[in-house]
C-alpha cells in the first residue's frame, strides 16, 4: 500500500526547488515571534497557550495542511501529468495512500516540530503546554492532510476552498457561532490534546469521544472517497 | 569525397521574403491605448468571473455577497431601532472583513497574473504595441478597481441605508468619505502585495497560500505582538508594531488620521503616527510597483 516512487516523486513536489523554503518560513516566523515575546513578557503559561493555539494551531497547521494536501496531487491534475502516474500498474488507492503519507509527514514537520519548539521557547513547557499542543498539531496535521488531498482532487480550486474551510469556517464562524465548533478539525485535535495532558489551559468544545471517532472518521472517509475519485478521474481542460 | 558546397548565397535581390498571397490589414490600428484598456477592462471582468466559467463566479461572488450582507443586516437592524449613527463606523468596516478580504486578494491576484506565467503567453502581449509598464499598469489598476468594488460596495450599503434612516447627512457623508478614502488606499496595498507575490509563480495554488500567509499570519503575528506590548506597559509601542502587516497599516491609518476608532489594544495613533502610516502604505505600493515592473523587465522573453 506503500510505493516509493510515488512518494520520492511527491516529496520532490512539495519540497524541491524553493519551495521548502517558502513552507519553512512560516514556522521561523513563529519561532522568532515565540522568541520575542519571551523576551518581552518573559515566561508566562497563559500567553504561551494564547500564541500557540492563535497563531500556531489555527493558523499555521491548517495553512501548511493546505499547502501539502492540495500540492500533494493538486498541480499534477491542473497539468495533466498525472495520467502518467496513472497509466502505470499501480493501484489508485495506494497512489492516494502514498501521496498522504508524505503530506501527513511534511505537515507534521513544518507545523508539529516548530509549535513544540516555540512552546519550550515560550514557557519551557510549563504545564505540558507545549506537548499538548504538538500534539494537536499532530493529531490535526493527520486531518488535515487527508481532508486537503480530496479536495485537491475533487477541485480545481482546491486551496481556496481549503482555505476558506480553515480560516472562515473554523476562525470566523467558530469563535461566532458556538455549534461550528464541533465541525472543527482544531476542535477535534485540542480535545485529544486536552485528554494527554489533562491541563486546564487547553481545552476543547468537544468531548474526547466526539472529537476522536470524528477525526478517525473524517481522516478514512477522505482517503477512501479520494480513492475512489482518482479511479474515475476525468481530466478537464482549462477554463 | 567533399561535397563542394554552392558558396554563400551573394547578397541582393535574390534573397527576398516570397509573398505567398496573404491579403495585408490596412484598417484602422486601434494602438496602445487601446490594447491597455482592453487588459484593463479583462482583468476586471474576469475577477468577478465575468466571461469565464460558471465555476469561476462561485467564488468572488460568494466573497462579494458574504461581505455586503452583514452591511444590510446592520442597517435593517438600525433603521429598525430608529438609532442615531449606524453600529460601525465606515472605516471600521474593512478591517472586520479583512479575512473576507484577503481571501478575495489571495484567490484572484493569481487569477490575473500567474496563468499568463504559467500557459507562456506573456510573450504574445509583448508583441504587441504594449510595453512592460502598460501590462503592469493594467494589471495593477485592475485588480484595485475589483478590490475597490468590494470594499466600496458595503459602504455604499451602509450609506444609503443611514440616509434612509434619516440619520444626520453631514456626519453620514463625512464618514462615508473618510471610509472610501481608506478602502481605496487598502485597494491599492492590498492590490500590490497580491500581485507581487503572484508574478512570482506560475502555479496558482502555491500563489493563493503565498499571499494568503502573507496578509493573515502577519496580521495573527501582529495583533499578537500588540495585545502582548499593552498588557506588558509598553503601549507606546503598539502602534509602531502596527507597521508589519497590511491590514494594522490601514487599520491604524483609519484612526490616526481618518477619525476612526482605534482597533488597537491601548491608545490609538497619534496624527504624527498616522501620517508615518500613510508614508509607509505609499511607499508600500510604489515599492510593489516597482518590483512589479522589474519582474516583467525580462519575463518569459
Amino acid at each position: 500500500m506503500y510505493d516509493p516512487t510515488v512518494a520520492r516523486l511527491t516529496y520532490r513536489a512539495l519540497l524541491g526547488r524553493r519551495r521548502a523554503l517558502i513552507l519553512g518560513a512560516l514556522p521561523l516566523l513563529l519561532i522568532v515571534i515565540s522568541v520575542v515575546v519571551r523576551g518581552l513578557a518573559g515566561a508566562d503559561d497563559q500567553t504561551a497557550s494564547d500564541l500557540l493555539g492563535g497563531l500556531a494551531l489555527a493558523t499555521m497547521v491548517p495553512i501548511i495542511g493546505v499547502i501539502a494536501g492540495t500540492g500533494a496531487i493538486g498541480p499534477e491534475i491542473d497539468d495533466g501529468s498525472v495520467v502518467y502516474l496513472l497509466s502505470k500498474p499501480i493501484k489508485r488507492p495506494t497512489i492516494i495512500l502514498t501521496k498522504l503519507i508524505v503530506a501527513i509527514a511534511v505537515t507534521m514537520v513544518f507545523s508539529a516540530l516548530p509549535t513544540m519548539i516555540a512552546g519550550l521557547i515560550l514557557n519551557g513547557n510549563g504545564q505540558q503546554i507545549a506537548v499538548a499542543y504538538t500534539v494537536a498539531a499532530l493529531v490535526a496535521s493527520i486531518a488535515y492532510a487527508a481532508l486537503f488531498l480530496l479536495l485537491g482532487t475533487v477541485s480545481r480550486h482546491a486551496v481556496v476552498f481549503g482555505l476558506v474551510y480553515a480560516l472562515v469556517w473554523e476562525a470566523l464562524f467558530g469563535s461566532l457561532v458556538p455549534g461550528a465548533r464541533t465541525l472543527s478539525v482544531q476542535q477535534w485535535s485540542l480535545a485529544v490534546a486536552h485528554k494527554v495532558t489533562g491541563g486546564d489551559l487547553v481545552t476543547s468544545d468537544v468531548s474526547l469521544t466526539t472529537g476522536t471517532v470524528l477525526l478517525v472518521a473524517v481522516t478514512v472517509l477522505a482517503t477512501w472517497y479520494a480513492g475512489q475519485k482518482l479511479r474515475s478521474l476525468t481530466l478537464a481542460g482549462e477554463e | 569525397m567533399a561535397v563542394e558546397h554552392p558558396p554563400a548565397t551573394p547578397a541582393g535581390d535574390q534573397s527576398r521574403i516570397h509573398d505567398i498571397g496573404y491579403r495585408g490589414y490596412d484598417g484602422p490600428r486601434l494602438g496602445r491605448a487601446y490594447a491597455r484598456r482592453s487588459l484593463y477592462s479583462q482583468t476586471l471582468r474576469g475577477s468577478y468571473g465575468l466571461g469565464r466559467s460558471v465555476k469561476s463566479k462561485v467564488l468572488p461572488m460568494l466573497l462579494f455577497a458574504v461581505i455586503c450582507v452583514p452591511a444590510a443586516i446592520m442597517v435593517a437592524v438600525a433603521v429598525a431601532t430608529k438609532a442615531h449613527d449606524l453600529p460601525v463606523p465606515y472605516t471600521r468596516y474593512a478591517i472586520i472583513m479583512q479575512a473576507v478580504i484577503s481571501l478575495y486578494v489571495a484567490s484572484q491576484a493569481p487569477q490575473a497574473v500567474s496563468r499568463d506565467l504559467r500557459f507562456k503567453t506573456i510573450p504574445l502581449y509583448f508583441s504587441r504595441p504594449i510595453e512592460t509598464a502598460d501590462y503592469v499598469q493594467a494589471k495593477f489598476a485592475a485588480l484595485a478597481s475589483a478590490l475597490f468594488v468590494l470594499t466600496g460596495a458595503p459602504l455604499v450599503v451602509l450609506y444609503l441605508g443611514a440616509l434612509l434612516a434619516k440619520m444626520d447627512f453631514g456626519h453620514q457623508t463625512k464618514g462615508f468619505g473618510q471610509g472610501l478614502l481608506s478602502a481605496a488606499l487598502l485597494s491599492l496595498l492590498f492590490a500590490g502585495i497580491g500581485l507581487v507575490i503572484a508574478s512570482v509563480t506560475p502555479r496558482r495554488g502555491f500563489g493563493i497560500a503565498a499571499v494568503i500567509a502573507v496578509l493573515i499570519v502577519s496580521y495573527g503575528a501582529v495583533s499578537t505582538l500588540q495585545a502582548i506590548a499593552d498588557s506588558q506597559g509598553s503601549s507606546g509601542a503598539v502602534p509602531w508594531i502596527g507597521l508589519f502587516s497590511p491590514v494594522t497599516l490601514i487599520g491604524g491609518l483609519s484612526s490616526g488620521l481618518l477619525g476612526g476608532t482605534n482597533t488597537f489594544p491601548g491608545d490609538g495613533p497619534s496624527h504624527t503616527q498616522g501620517a508615518v502610516y500613510l508614508l509607509v502604505i505609499v511607499g508600500l505600493v510604489a515599492a510593489c510597483y516597482g518590483l512589479l515592473l522589474r519582474r516583467y523587465k525580462k519575463v518569459g522573453l
